[in-house]
């Protein structure tokens, strides 16, 4: 094996200089000569030799440096310097405590245990590398002139390498040859990007065109390049021929390193990046560093606790002093002079004292709190992987955590900001409905399809919770077969033929290959639109076959066919046929379709040149035709520029002839093609794409094939035709709409056709001249189109407008050339494209716009709803349009219908800051109202998890606004990205934040990522709070790391957002157990665990501080200096970490069915400050309790030193171990085991240190102790009074609580302990309470179907008196319930659970109201079977209904009552005011939004 | 397959490949296990602590606690302890004298007697106990200062000790035996007690000094240099203590059995005490044969030579005579404790009750199915 390339790292120091000499030139681009030009030349000359080889090595250390190196990495963690240097401070004979080295055991110990860890992952990493630079590859050896193979390690900068299908590439190479005959090489990118859908890359160009097999030995180019960079998506530099051609280097011609090679037999490249300098490997960031909230307030009082450790050791010191200094100059006999022999003043011995304290008291530092904290988050971490529940089978993806160290941030959410789609909804963008040239096809069939789909999903859940496997299947089945109309054949036969399984797995492919579910692809076709279009291609067909013009088609039926053909064409949709999912039709017609005319054949063998240009290339299939093929031939986007101009001269002949004949005889009612077509799946790159294709393959036009310069349409009576595709100018966020240049076969002329967003797409469309009735008709038509947009938008649909333009020859040569001229530029070739991109689109000509359905995503309104009664804040941002955005946040229960809208829409920073100031007042107003005492007071309760936002409010600013606390109120907030970029402006922020804080939730539109992420910084930095972005988009990255947890939705947009963020989830519903259930297990676990860490140290080290004002502050310790640095290490550890990484305190039910519990993190109410304190104080009593009992009980007696601290720690640990006890909430065997375990190691390790050495451990010399103590009745004595008497506060206050003011977390574990049935009727209880008053009449039954129609109409009328009586409403109520409140005490027990459990300001008054009804729900104790019967009965109603009922129940009570006087004014004045301010900004008006809405729930429902 | 974590492992991983391109192929299902432990479900027992529930608790501990504790006040009453110090601090005192003028760095011993007096025989085995007061034995200096090994007798911990020993490890160039400040500061007054009949003679009580320490001390932890032989040559080549007026091995010149290393006296004062007050173990008296008490009520004489200075720092020295029980010697406190603690919990566990009676009924929800 030749191994050329291995002596250049042996260079000679003159060539390092020379090296030297050139690294400046080596900044900007990277020169790459072919590695056999220099075969036989020495190392030194070869000019690739700088550049990093193909051997990877992810491993941190080697052997030698390991050490040092882990070493130097783990003191950059104070905690580890601290210890060490209290390790050493032993080593100074004055001061030292222990023996030196035994008291570096300890810091030892942790330092090993975390090297240890990082030497197996560095081990795991290794062997991977092994792996990886040990694989194959074939390399071309210039001495045996074919290739051979070598390890990928072996692979150098230079290399040719050739690469065979479904290989992995070894590093970033350009694509010189392949064997497709498009010179394409397909790769999948999955480990990349996520992405699993082919991407094609192409031959560089000026080897395009080699007939035979690419010869390495004739190659001699240079190649200059970029710098490695980690840019997945750039790639920019020119290949120089010996000829001094220049050519340019794109993207597509290089292949990452990691991709796959697919449906390519061979391919062969030169490697331009090995090893390190890969994109791939440059994008291979490890996992970031967050640290959590309650890290950082257990850095606080750790803090503290070195405080309180100087505190104690100085006041050990200045005792010392005192105690020398009443000896005077008498020496006492027991004060032992300094090893040195010298008298030590007192003052002396007080300063070095002080430092021997310092290393007594060490294990107030709790040293082993870091390591067990690590310890429990990864456990924490397992187990929130292996949790069922957040497992998606359809995906077969479970959670991932990518950041461990922040598990327990999850529990202490308190805003959320979401993306809308993907992450809300599916991203399975369905069509649902369209308008073409002005007429709406509401495809009513379809929408029909889509309700179905829905109700089989929820069946389809039905099912599998009652666990059958049979009843499922059969059910989809017939549901499909009997319901769906149009479905294709292969979905079809999965599901009919295969077994379930085989059905699942299906459908698991189907998601990792990107190709749509059924639902996406099956589209009931609207029937008039259906018609048209057969009637439209018939004409066609006529008139082609007539050889007319195909101007002379009406304009209406022109532009159906026209919209349908951009929606076919005007993407990048690969096809592909199912059986074989990667391999790509090649759909060249006259290869696939058998000979049928003359025609065809003739075409066939003669040279494109003179044949019709659509079809030209479509013979440079045949090989022989490749050299000759050579000028016309297009390329994806570009062109070489002669080639193209040329060809446009030669097409001025003329050709009507070709098109005449199609290959394919029309077939309308074509069963034999819709066979033939369900076999060609779609692969898209956005899920919108591939929407519009299906779409525009149930009208009959369907995409069959696509190459990079030609696109096939087949359509009904026209049969295939082939588009040229001369340009494709893909889709970026900043045009929003994507453009494909083709030449149409049928009217030959150069037809742009332009798909994007509506709000562009509009200004972009000529303005039609009113003068002529077709330009009014064409202004008709825009503004119907408008109309119809703003309907779908209504809807929740995604809507887009489809243009077209028509290019004469010479526009299209003058955009050519300038295009063309911007491809070849080097420097800002991206902005000279966008330009060029800009003056291609203009003066376009509206077809129509499309709407399409993306699905909300299973459960999200559920989630939503149980988050936002968690307290969370829940704030939609989102790119998409206003209206969509609104309606979808209607749609997933995020607005309410019966909240008023708050919209900002302002043009400029002076109407956005008016704006802002109106709704300020306009909340105050309205909210403030009528804050009289009893509203105050009825709203504390319920707003008390509210509060705390404001109360950590640091901007004195925002609070001068409103003198009352800000409260969440029934608002919606809804900014659109404009607005938004003034609002974020410094001097706006604030009101901004002040406006937004009071509504309960915020929708901001058409906002970009900057945007996204400004917004969730705003939150952020100046509420205090703690933020949990959410999304799955490259859009939202930036979101997602500036919020405290990023949250990756692994969906179906790549993994951009999964990479970023620190835990990803594959449905957005999980979010719920994944915050309510873990985040507040992980919170409150080790909340418990640091708390319960500090008092263990604490009441370990007290111990030893009693003791010094018994040995006249010696820093003396009676406990044996083993046991005082192993008591941490080992005897106390495991059942902390046990308990850590285990306990419960509630239910994974009751959480996710209270989610009320969840403020208890969000408030830190596990670990708040003044916690810490308790604890010690707790520490310091308990210590005082192990230590004076001893005392006493051995006073004056003839006990010496140990003997009498042995029982003294068996004692403390003990006390600490039951402490923990008390502390635990669940005891699983693990629990009991590892608490006897640390008894039993305890006491093992006692007995067989006291046993080992009669002459060792100097000073304690413990022989024997432990084993006498075991005889002596005393000590059994003290071992159980003692932790009885230590823990007696701390238990007794415990039951007092649990009983006299339970937090609602024990409420929670109450409900727990109640039988499941018990529990079931309690929570729909607190439930049915809060829906009763809407018909205290007739029971249950009535309120639990509300008809949807009778409670919009409700809605519309009771309007006006419930959009203001809103605040005093709630303050009639209150009053109104107060005094029927019977107080029995069963009643109070009962509604003392409720008020505990924090609800929303809406459920309050319920609540209160709920006792006079006579109909209504009793207390469960109070009552009798028939309540059960009852509350049976609701429980199952409310869980259907209560969520969507509840909301519109204010309205009937409301307009009855009455207003106060003095706020009914107020509140009306203000109202109106802010309304006409909020009118001359364009803004939707609160009003007519509710209006809205309910008509559009109406929409939905019918 | 996850794209950040873009390194060895998913290039090799044909898995994701398999599942992509082949499809029909073995998609291996990541579902993690259902098993309880991995869901987090395990069995468990979920205390709740609320009145109702911890109120037995406490009830239970009185009524266990209190028995126990009047079982121990009671046996701790019955030991009989006489305790008489002879530190010579008043005028009056019989020892004031050898008190105020003794030191370290007197030669000749000094002697003195205290009467007392018994109100009460002792019966069964006396204990004898030598008691300091302000004592720091346990000063952090002082008990570091010692020698394990050479203690337990290795010859070369003999002639060279631990530098633990510091200042007390070499004098006059010779390294002391047994080195460092414990043994320097051995206590070495000598007791003699004399029972005073009724018709004014005095008998001396036989005192036993074996026994008095640790058993496994005696003949595990102390051992001589070279065994039992010789111990003047076993010793050669050392110098006593500082404050020692004896070498080693003249420790007690009654018994040879009793020297070196291994007299009891020293092995008890080794044993360094817990606290600044304390009391160590000198003789024992042993129970007669006869049904006469070891130590009938009586007038008794304690002859002292008093050799230990405490004064300097304000100590004080008794010598206590005490029987002992199963518990040992006399303390009250453990009995006093386990009443109070008792009826600590009682009280609580009626408070308990009341609370439980007033506001716990949230928990009879439970019964509703009832």
């Amino acid at each position: 094996m030749a191994r050329e390339s291995e002596d250049p790292a042996m260079t000679k120091a003159s060539k390092v200089k020379r090296q030297r000499k050139k690294k400046p030139k080596e900044n900007k681009t990277r020169t790459v000569h072919a590695n056999i030009l220099y075969d036989n030349a020495k190392g030194e000359e070869n000019p690739n030799r700088h550049y990093a080889n193909n051997e990877i090595k992810t491993t941190k250390y080697t052997l030698l440096s390991f050490l040092p190196k882990n070493l130097f990495e783990q003191f950059h963690r104070f905690a580890n310097v601290y210890f060490v240097f209290i390790a050493l401070l032993n080593f100074v004979p004055v001061v030292n405590a222990f023996q030196p080295e035994l008291a570096l055991a300890p810091v030892v110990f942790i330092l090993s245990v975390t090297a240890i860890k990082d030497l197996w992952e560095d081990y795991r990493r290794h062997r991977s590398d092994q792996e990886i630079n040990h694989m194959d590859c074939l390399v071309y050896s210039r001495a045996e002139r074919r290739y051979v193979e070598k390890y990928w390690k072996e692979l150098r900068v230079g290399d040719f390498i050739r690469l065979r299908c479904n290989e992995i590439l070894p590093a970033d190479v350009l694509l010189l040859s392949s064997s497709d005959p498009d010179r394409l090489c397909h790769i999948e990118t999955a480990t990349l990007d996520g992405e699993t859908n082919l991407k094609q890359r192409q031959v560089v160009r000026s080897f395009y065109d080699l007939d035979c097999d690419f010869n390495p030995l004739k190659y001699n180019s240079i190649i200059e390049c970029e710098k490695p960079n980690n840019d997945l998506n750039r790639f920019r530099g020119y290949i120089i021929h010996r000829s001094g051609r220049r050519d340019a280097l794109y993207k597509e011609n290089l292949l990452l390193r990691g991709c796959t090679i697919r449906n390519t037999e061979e391919a062969v490249g030169i490697v331009i990046y090995a090893g390190h300098e890969t994109k791939a490997m440059l994008n291979n960031n490890g996992p970031r560093y967050k640290r959590s909230k309650l890290e950082r307030q257990m850095n606080v009082d750790v803090f503290w606790c070195v405080i309180i450790l100087l505190v104690m050791c100085l006041f050990a010191a200045v005792g010392h002093g005192l105690w020398m200094f009443q000896y005077g100059d008498k020496r006492p006999v027991f004060d032992v002079l300094s090893p040195e022999g010298t008298d030590l003043s007192p003052i002396m011995s007080a300063i070095y004292l002080f430092l021997t304290m310092i290393i007594v008291f060490q294990v107030l530092i709790p040293i082993s709190l870091f390591v067990s904290i690590e310890i429990v988050k990864i456990c924490q971490v397992y187990f929130i992987h292996q949790d069922m529940e957040l497992y998606d089978e359809e995906t077969d993806s479970h959670l991932q955590c990518r950041a461990l160290n922040i598990t327990e941030d999850l529990g202490q959410m308190q805003y959320i900001f979401s993306d809308k789609t993907g992450t809300l909804t599916e991203n399975k963008m369905v069509f649902r409905r369209c308008t073409v040239a002005g007429v709406e096809y509401s495809h009513d069939a379809n929408a029909r399809r889509l309700a179905m789909y829905q109700e089989m999903d929820s069946e389809e859940e039905e099912c599998t919770s009652h666990g059958g496997t049979l009843p499922r299947r059969d059910s989809v089945t017939s549901h499909q077969s009997a319901r769906v109309v149009l479905r294709s054949q292969s979905t079809k036969s999965h599901r009919r033929t295969g077994s379930r399984a085989e059905a699942k797995r299906a459908s698991i492919l189907s998601k990792h290959t990107a190709f749509s579910s059924p639902m996406e692809k099956d589209i009931t076709p609207d029937p008039q639109l259906l018609d048209k279009v057969n009637d439209c291609s018939s004409q066609m067909d006529f008139m082609r076959f007539h050889s007319q013009p195909t101007s002379q088609l009406p304009s209406d039926l022109a532009d159906i066919i026209d919209f349908f053909i951009a929606l076919t064409i005007c993407n990048t949709v690969v096809v592909s046929s199912p059986n074989q999912p990667r391999q790509k039709v090649r759909m060249r017609f006259e290869m696939k379709s058998p000979v049928k005319t003359i025609e065809t054949f003739i075409r066939r063998f003669t040279p494109s040149r003179l044949t019709s240009g659509s079809n030209n290339s479509s013979s440079s299939s045949l090989i022989t035709n490749r050299s000759s093929n050579k000028g016309c031939s297009s390329l994806l986007s570009s062109p070489s520029a002669e080639s193209t101009l040329t060809k446009l001269d030669e097409e001025q002949t003329p050709r009507g002839l070709e098109h005449a004949f199609s290959p394919v005889p029309p077939c309308y009612d074509g069963k034999g093609w819709n066979l033939e077509e369900g076999e060609l799946r779609y692969e898209a790159e956005s899920p919108d794409e591939a929407a519009l294709v299906y779409a525009a393959r149930a009208y009959k036009c369907s995409l069959v094939g696509r190459l990079p310069d030609q696109v096939t349409v087949e359509l009904p009576h026209l049969g295939k035709l082939s588009f040229e595709l001369l340009h494709t100018l893909g889709f970026d966020s900043t045009r929003k709409r994507m453009s494909v240049v083709v030449r149409h076969p049928l009217t030959d002329q150069i037809t742009v056709y332009t798909k994007g967003a509506d709000s562009v797409i509009m200004d972009l469309i000529r303005p039609p001249d009113t003068g002529s009735s077709k330009g009014k008709r064409q202004k008709k038509i825009v503004n119907r189109t408008q109309n119809y947009l703003n309907l779908y938008a209504a809807d929740g649909l995604r809507t887009l407008c489809i243009a077209k333009k028509i290019l004469s020859k010479e526009q299209y040569a003058c955009w050519l050339q300038r295009h063309l001229e911007a491809e070849t530029a080097i420097q800002g070739r991206e902005e000279l494209l966008f330009e060029s991109a800009l003056r291609l689109e203009t003066n376009l000509h509206l077809l129509g716009a499309t709407g399409i359905e993306d699905r909300l995503q299973d459960g999200v309104p559920e989630t939503i709803a149980s988050l936002r009664k968690a307290g969370l804040q829940i704030w939609v941002l989102t790119g998409d349009k206003q209206e969509t955005a609104v309606n979808i946040a209607y749609a997933c229960k995020l607005l309410d219908p019966e909240e008023e809208i708050l919209t900002l829409n302002a043009d400029s920073q002076e109407a956005c800051a008016l704006l802002l100031e109106e709704s300020l007042h306009y909340i105050q107003a309205k909210f403030l109202c009528s804050s009289t005492e009893q509203a105050t007071k009825s709203f504390h309760g319920s707003f008390a998890p509210f509060e705390i936002y404001s109360s950590s409010s640091p901007s004195s600013h925002s609070s001068s606004h409103t003198a009352a606390p800000f409260t969440v109120h029934r608002l919606g907030l809804v900014i659109d990205g404009r607005t938004l970029a003034y609002a974020l402006d410094k001097s706006l922020e604030d009101k901004f934040l002040a406006v937004a804080r009071s509504c309960r939730s915020v929708l901001c539109c058409r906002s970009t990522p900057l945007q996204k992420s400004m917004v969730v910084k705003l939150v952020r930095n100046k509420l205090k709070v703690m933020t949990l972005a959410i999304g799955d988009g490259a859009n939202d990255v930036s979101m997602i790391q500036v919020a405290d947890v990023g949250v990756g939705i692994s969906g179906q947009e790549g993994m951009q957002a999964v990479m970023a963020s620190d835990f990803a989830l594959p449905r957005f519903r999980y979010l719920q157990k994944l915050l309510l259930v873990h985040g507040h297990w992980c919170y409150s676990r080790l909340a418990n665990m640091i708390l319960y860490f500090f008092y263990k140290n604490a009441m370990f080290v007290a111990l030893i501080f009693w003791y010094q004002f018994y040995c006249g502050f010696s820093g003396s310790a009676m406990i044996d200096q083993w046991y005082l640095i192993f008591f941490n290490l080992m005897f106390s550890a495991f059942p902390q970490l046990i308990t850590g990484t285990l306990d419960k305190d509630v239910s994974a039910e009751t959480l996710q069915q209270l989610p009320q519990l969840y403020v208890n993190g969000q408030n830190s109410e596990e670990y708040k400050p003044y916690m810490f304190w308790m604890n010690m104080i707790d520490a310091f009593y308990q210590s005082l309790v192990c230590f004076f009992i001893p005392y006493f009980a051995y006073a004056d007696s003839d006990v010496d030193l140990f003997t009498w601290g042995t029982p003294i720690t068996t004692l403390a640990l003990f006390t600490i171990l039951v402490h923990l006890g008390i502390e635990t909430k669940t005891w699983t065997w693990m629990n009991w085991l590892s608490i006897a375990f640390s008894i039993a190691l305890f006491f093992t390790v006692a007995l067989c240190y006291n046993a080992s050495c009669p002459t060792c451990y100097t000073p304690s010399n413990p022989y024997w102790t432990m084993q006498r103590l075991l005889q002596d009745p005393l000590f059994y004595l003290l071992c159980v009074i003692t932790p009885l008497v230590a823990l007696l506060p701390r238990y007794f206050y415990r039951a007092c609580q649990g009983t006299l003011f339970p937090s609602p977390v024990q409420v929670g574990r109450q409900l727990d302990k109640l039988p499941a049935e018990t529990r079931r009727n309690i929570l729909s209880l607190s439930r049915v309470k809060v829906g009763s008053p809407l018909s205290p009449k007739p029971p249950f039954l009535s309120l639990t179907k509300p008809s949807p129609e009778v409670c919009n109409k409700k809605d519309q009328r009771s309007f006006p008196g419930s959009k203001t009586s809103q605040g005093p409403v709630l303050q009639t109520v209150q009053q109104s319930g107060r005094s029927p409140l019977g107080p029995t005490d069963t009643e109070r027990g009962l509604s003392d659970l409720y008020t505990l459990l924090p609800t929303e300001i809406d459920t309050l008054p319920y609540t209160k109201d709920a006792p006079p009804l006579s109909g209504g729900p009793h207390p469960p104790s109070s009552q009798d079977s028939e309540c059960l019967d009852k509350t049976l009965e609701a429980a199952d109603l409310s869980l259907s209904s209560w969520i969507t009922s509840t909301p519109l129940l204010t309205q009937t009570d409301s307009v009855q009552l009455k207003l106060p006087p003095d706020g009914d004014s107020q509140c009306v004045t203000y109202t109106r005011s802010s309304e006409e301010g909020l009118k001359s900004d364009h803004s939707v008006h609160p009003a007519q939004r509710t209006e809205q809405a309910a008509d559009q729930s109406l929409h939905t429902i019918l | 397959m996850m794209a950040s974590s873009y390194n060895a492992k998913e290039e090799d991983g044909h898995h994701s490949g398999a599942s992509s391109h082949g499809g029909a192929g073995a998609v291996k299902s990541k579902k993690p296990d259902n098993t309880a432990f991995k869901q987090q479900r395990l069995p468990a027992w979920q205390p709740i602590l609320t009145a109702g529930t911890v109120l037995p608790a406490f009830f239970v501990i009185g009524l266990i606690f209190i028995p126990i504790g009047i079982g121990l006040f009671v046996s701790s009453n019955n030991i009989k302890e006489f305790e008489i110090d002879y530190t010579g601090v008043g005028e009056s005192s019989p020892c004031h004298s050898c008190a105020k003028n003794f030191s370290w760095n007197s030669t000749t011993p000094c002697l003195c007697s205290v009467d007392f007096t018994l109100e009460q025989p002792f019966e069964s085995n006396v204990f004898m106990y030598y008691g300091l007061s302000n004592f720091y034995q346990n000063h952090r200096r002082y008990v570091k200062s010692r020698d394990d090994s050479q203690l337990n007798g290795d010859r070369s911990a003999l002639t060279s000790p631990s530098k633990e020993c510091e200042p007390y490890r070499t004098s006059e160039g010779l390294p002391i035996a047994p080195c460092g400040a414990i043994a320097n500061s051995l206590f070495n007054d000598t007791l003699e007690l004399y029972h005073i009949d009724a018709n004014g003679t005095s008998n001396s009580i036989p005192l036993v000094k074996k026994g008095i320490a640790w058993w496994t001390d005696k003949h595990v932890k102390f051992r001589n240099p070279g065994g039992n032989g010789n111990l003047t040559v076993a010793f050669q080549g050392t110098n006593k203590p500082v404050n020692w007026r004896r070498p080693v091995y003249e420790l007690d010149p009654s018994d040879s059995e009793n020297n070196g290393f291994i007299n009891e006296d020293f092995i008890v004062w080794m044993r360094t005490a817990a606290l600044p007050t304390f009391r160590k173990l000198y003789r024992i008296i042993q129970k007669k044969p006869s049904s006469t008490p070891t130590l009938p009520s009586g007038k008794y004489v304690l002859n002292i030579t008093y050799n230990y200075p405490v004064l300097s720092f304000d100590g004080r020295k008794r010598m206590i005579l005490s029987t002992i029980s199963w518990m040992g010697g006399k303390n009250p406190f453990l009995g006093i404790a386990y009443i109070t603690v008792g009826s600590i919990c009682f009280f609580l566990g009626v408070v308990l009750l009341i609370i439980h009676h007033k506001y716990d009924t949230r928990n009879n929800s439970a019964d509703i199915p009832n």
